[in-house]
């Protein structure tokens, strides 16, 4: 049988994804890839690929995939609870699967994202240095899109790749308590919100919108910003939160009219007229990949050093990963 | 024997069509399986939820614009 797998039903929004496209950001394409990166990188350690080969993206639900050859698969990031011909397998641990077997997934426990990777890799072609899809602009992964029923994906030739391999628990990296706090740093348009409206945003609580996505990860439940009254310069709009267009960084929290802070992700627009309230860190970025619609979230003021501290302490798990499945 | 009707997805539960619509199915209503009882929304779209076998709609246990969780029963089917 080929060696390839057919998309029997595609779940929700299931995407071809790698580490991303990096570099292009300035010409308005986004960096893309998994939204939850370590998910990525430990799912392909556990099938012996290299961390940056691309796998699947399921979000919320998982696609249902037949297998044309046998390949070692691995589940990571959200507890999407993976079948095997009806059978149930653990995630974060490599299983088996053989030609003419079908991957199917139960009900979402926990997470919103499971990376699905199979030895060998999703062989799709590379565009502009990557394999991820960014849907919005037809970029990428299997045709630029999401995958739909009956789609054929071709897989990269796998080394040998031992299934029973598993993650140890203490470095399956997710969002946990509750509130899930997420790390940022304050800047660059800070200076435009009065002292208790910055006070209050990090105190209070908000909630994940169901709208968030790929693009930005949209919060609601919170007061509205109230802004340093100003005569607004030339270039920017009439709102007051309204800027002269800027550039916007991964991971920017922007709060268009002042009402709903959006986290800028993977598939992000580059540059807009909205003040940016900060810049979430590097290393909080996998766990807003993996909240669900209406968590609880409470935004939590760091520095510069704080940040680089955390995204240590991240490639410390991702290194201690690589070194129990060396 | 009664059975769940259970949400494929996380997001907000609507039993409406559209605000100014009836609910698709009221208790007690006979139901067809593929008819759509309700719609979930997420990520900027509505996903239809259908009821997997024909019956008669006993309860539903969760309100409209009610927040639910992906594998939560949404109704019982008798």
């Amino acid at each position: 049988m080929a060696s390839e797998i057919e998309v029997k039903a595609p779940g929700l929004a299931t995407t071809v994804q790698d580490l991303g496209r990096p570099g292009f950001y300035h010409l308005g394409i986004p960096l893309s890839g998994a939204m939850d990166r370590l998910a990525l990188v430990a799912a392909n350690l556990l099938v012996g690929n290299p961390p940056d080969a691309a796998g699947l993206e399921a979000v919320f639900m998982g696609p249902e995939l037949v297998f044309g050859r046998d390949a070692t698969v691995a589940v990571c990031g959200a507890d999407l609870p993976p079948k095997v011909d009806g059978e149930a397998v653990p995630t974060w641990e490599s299983f088996a699967v053989k030609a003419g077997q079908t991957l199917s997934f139960g009900y979402l426990k926990t997470g919103a994202r499971a990376y699905i990777a199979i030895s060998g890799g999703i062989d799709v072609p590379v565009v502009l240095g990557s394999r991820s899809t960014y849907p919005l602009g037809g970029l990428g992964g299997h045709e630029g899109r999401a995958l739909a029923a009956g789609d054929r994906l071709a897989l990269g030739d796998a080394g040998a790749s031992p299934a029973g391999r598993s993650v140890p628990e203490g470095l399956r990296r997710g969002p946990g308590g509750s509130p899930v706090e997420i790390r940022m740093l304050p800047g660059l348009y800070w200076h435009r919100i009065t002292e208790t409206a910055g006070k209050r945003f990090f105190k209070e609580t908000w909630k994940v919108a169901p709208e968030a996505d790929r693009i930005g990860y949209r919060f609601r439940g919170g007061t509205p910003l109230d802004f340093v009254p100003r005569e607004q310069p030339f270039g920017a709009g009439s709102d007051p939160s309204n800027i002269v267009d800027a550039c916007y960084p991964y991971g920017s929290i922007q709060v268009p009219g002042g009402t709903e802070p959006i986290v800028l992700h993977r598939d992000a627009v580059s540059g807009g007229g909205y003040m940016m309230v900060g810049t979430v860190i590097s290393a909080d970025m996998d766990l807003i990949g993996q909240l669900q619609p209406h968590t609880p979230v409470r935004f939590v003021e760091t520095d510069m050093e704080g940040a680089l501290a955390a995204r240590h302490e991240r490639a410390a798990i991702v290194n201690q990963i690589r070194e129990h499945l060396a | 024997m009664a059975q769940e009707i259970l949400s494929p997805l996380p997001g907000t539960f609507y039993r409406k069509p559209a605000p100014d619509q009836p609910p698709y199915k009221n208790d007690g209503d006979a139901v067809e399986a593929g008819d759509v009882i309700g719609l979930i929304e997420v990520m900027k779209s509505f996903h239809e939820v259908k009821a997997e076998v024909a019956g008669t709609l006993q309860e539903f246990l969760v309100e409209n614009e009610e927040a639910v969780m992906a594998g939560q029963p949404l109704a019982t089917l008798a």
